[in-house]
């Protein structure tokens, strides 16, 4: 049987000499990694990752499902972002507390980079490093991967329960209240907040934690998109179809390398009945809403150029 | 003429009404309902089980228990009654009628997925019931059901921990699961319909140990293999835990559903790596497509929509059980792991 002893040495093959080489391969790629990461983000990046583990583990392991190790691949991917693409320039970073509170954000760019680059900014800039967490869509959960990657790195199930479980660990919740009809705006009505979702301020009140208005500024300008196509939208399922020439020049698949700057707020506290009839909760949440546009506001006015 | 037709046919259940009536007020004339309860017999439905001998060597030194089971008790302690009957048998309703019975703990609940789901439910749900209108007719005072956290059943959009207000959803895709559901919803209608019984329904996550459920065969097996690309968060608790609450659950005073669950929750492929078992990453479809093939050919113990256990997360949040129940579990996590491994009980 000719086939079969071709089918045997291909096994011997795979077994003598492919395998030990792709492990090798994957033991080599990896220390490489590990080395590439010192030298991008510091020689404390390492005593961070022990700080933010022993957070964790005398709490008996993070109950979401959050695995540092793991999680460090990723964080290294955005402090590479954070400290060479965009050079992000962080402010008022000692108002995120040491407990539990709310990032309130505005949310551009067509891709959720700006939630990355707060989570490298808690991370590389606050001391002690914290993790940022973060709602996913329920979808997420039944892709293989992906929902693995999302509860590794800190992500959770977008559901009130874990939101408020979440924050009475003690942790760092970030929101975007604008959610997809902020991350897709065109380019003509960029830094223009649109309308903020009701729930993250029950949530406060009724958790009492503190509210910590966060403005990015240079992520409109990552992506410039035209115009949402609604047609294409609705036929691929997609919250918007953004139209961006860039993505067709050789290496416009990657943002632009704009300055980002990331303002963090005072603590803003609120109180009263998280049942309270949506009018009320609304003034508040209008109130919020101010801060972050008059934050936007005052960063663009303060920027000189685009990208330095 | 019809009345008297009716008469003598009547007269027999007045007389049995009347009876009833007798051992209700002896009954009631006792030191109160906290010391049946707390000293009076305890019948232990679907005793021979694993979990079922387990209870009942804890539970025999303190006070007495009674066996109620198809299967013969081997290796009985001598002083534990035993009734090798079906509970749908008139005989298991004359144990009832005694007056010293202080509590039921149903643990008969049978889950053998090879059986046609016919049997299945009639068994479950009808032996279920015969036993709540024994309670009920013969005032029993306690009632314990271990029902199953995979009543909420694994799913997507789950909350990591799910509260005892959830819906029992776990039907859905595991169609298996239905008389258990079936059963706790009946014993919930009891508790609002009976509030002279005490009725608690627990609802522990995946058990591990020597018993024979699918969470410890799927650990016990030689190489391990879990779904491609997920690795979803888990609970476990020892059997030991799961004992200790159901003895928790029979002090007077406690009465509700109180979810159960073991030490922190770990990820599937840490508990697995921490038995020391190797893993074989199988892409999901392949996975439900092969064991749908193998359950067909009789070749695995496990039903295709059981995967859906290792790929979304199905978990508990027991706080209730810490707080009312006063509830700590005893055994941590690599104790608990490295239950399934124990030697199998003689």
């Amino acid at each position: 049987m000719p086939a079969r002893t071709a089918l045997a040495r291909l096994g011997d093959v795979a077994a003598e000499d492919v395998l030990p080489l792709v492990s090798r391969l994957w033991g080599g790629t990896r220390r490489s990694l590990d080395e590439l990461a010192v030298r991008l983000v510091g020689p404390d990046f390492e005593e961070r990752a022990r700080l933010l583990q022993a957070r964790y583990v005398d709490a008996g392991g993070d109950p979401f499902g959050l695995d540092l190790q793991t999680a460090k691949y990723a964080l290294m991917t955005c402090a590479f972002f954070h400290r060479l693409w965009f050079r992000t320039e962080v402010r008022g970073i000692e108002h995120v507390p040491e407990g539990r509170a709310l990032l309130i954000a505005n949310h551009s760019g067509q891709i959720p980079i700006d939630g990355a680059m707060i989570g490298a900014a808690v991370y590389l800039d606050h001391d002690p490093p914290r993790m940022i967490r973060a709602m996913v869509e329920k979808w997420s959960q039944t892709l293989p991967f992906v929902s693995t990657f999302f509860s590794r790195v800190g992500q959770v199930v977008g559901v009130p329960e874990n939101a408020r479980r979440l924050l009475t660990m003690g942790e760092l919740l970030l929101v975007f209240p604008e959610g997809t009809r902020g991350i897709s705006k065109p380019f003509t009505r960029r830094y223009q907040l649109q309308e903020f979702g009701n729930g993250f301020m029950r949530l406060a009140i009724e958790t009492e934690s503190p509210i910590i208005p966060v403005a990015v500024v240079g992520a409109e300008e990552q992506y410039v998109n035209l115009g949402n196509v609604k047609w294409a939208a609705r036929l691929l399922g997609m919250p918007a179809f953004p139209m961006i020439p860039q993505v067709f020049l050789p290496g416009g698949q990657m943002p632009l390398p704009t300055k980002y700057r990331l303002y963090f707020g005072e603590p803003l506290h609120f109180h009263g009945d998280a049942d309270e009839d949506d009018a009320v909760i609304e003034e508040k949440v209008q109130l919020v809403r101010q801060t972050i546009q008059s934050m936007i506001n005052r960063g663009l006015k303060e920027r000189k150029s685009l990208f330095f | 003429m019809a009345t008297k037709r009716h008469k003598p046919a009547r007269s027999a259940p007045v007389e049995k009404r009347q009876a009833e009536r007798r051992v209700r007020a002896r009954r009631e004339s006792d030191a109160g309902d906290g010391g049946r309860i707390e000293s009076g017999a305890v019948v232990v439905t679907g005793i021979c089980g694993r979990l079922g001998r387990r209870l009942a060597r804890h539970l025999h030194r303190e006070r007495p228990v009674i066996g109620l089971d198809r299967r013969a008790f081997d290796g009985k302690p001598k002083d534990i009654e035993h009734h090798t009957i079906d509970v749908r048998r008139k005989k298991a309703r004359e144990l009832f009628r005694r007056p010293d019975i202080g509590a039921l703990v149903h643990l008969g609940v049978m889950h053998d997925p090879r059986l046609g789901a016919e049997d299945h439910h009639t068994w479950n749900v009808i032996a279920f019931q015969k036993l709540l209108e024994y309670v009920e007719r013969y005032d029993v005072p306690k009632l314990v059901l271990l029902s199953s956290a995979n009543v909420y059943g694994p799913r997507p959009d789950n909350p990591q921990f799910i509260g005892e207000d959830a819906p029992l959803l776990g039907a859905n895709r595991f169609s298996d699961i239905r008389d258990l559901i079936e059963l706790d919803m009946l014993a919930q209608s009891f508790f609002w319909r009976n509030p002279r019984t005490e009725t608690v329904i627990l609802r522990p996550t995946h058990i591990l140990g020597k018993v024979q459920n699918a969470p410890s065969n799927y650990l016990r097996l030689r190489v391990v293999p879990t779904l491609m690309g997920f690795d979803p968060m888990m609970q476990v608790v020892h059997q030991d835990d799961v004992v200790r609450a159901v003895r928790l659950a029979l002090r007077p005073g406690v009465r509700g559903i109180f979810n159960i669950a073991g030490p922190p929750p770990v990820a599937l492929s840490r508990a697995v790596k921490m038995l020391g078992r190797s893993t074989v990453p199988v892409p999901h479809t392949l996975a439900r497509a092969g064991v749908e093939r193998l359950w067909r050919w009789h070749m695995t113990s496990f039903p295709a929509p059981e995967l859906d256990f290792i790929r979304y997360v199905c978990m508990v949040d027991d706080s209730r059980a810490r707080e009312v129940l006063g509830y700590r579990p005893k055994f941590d996590l690599a104790s608990t792991l490295e239950a399934v491994d124990e030697e199998r009980w003689v």
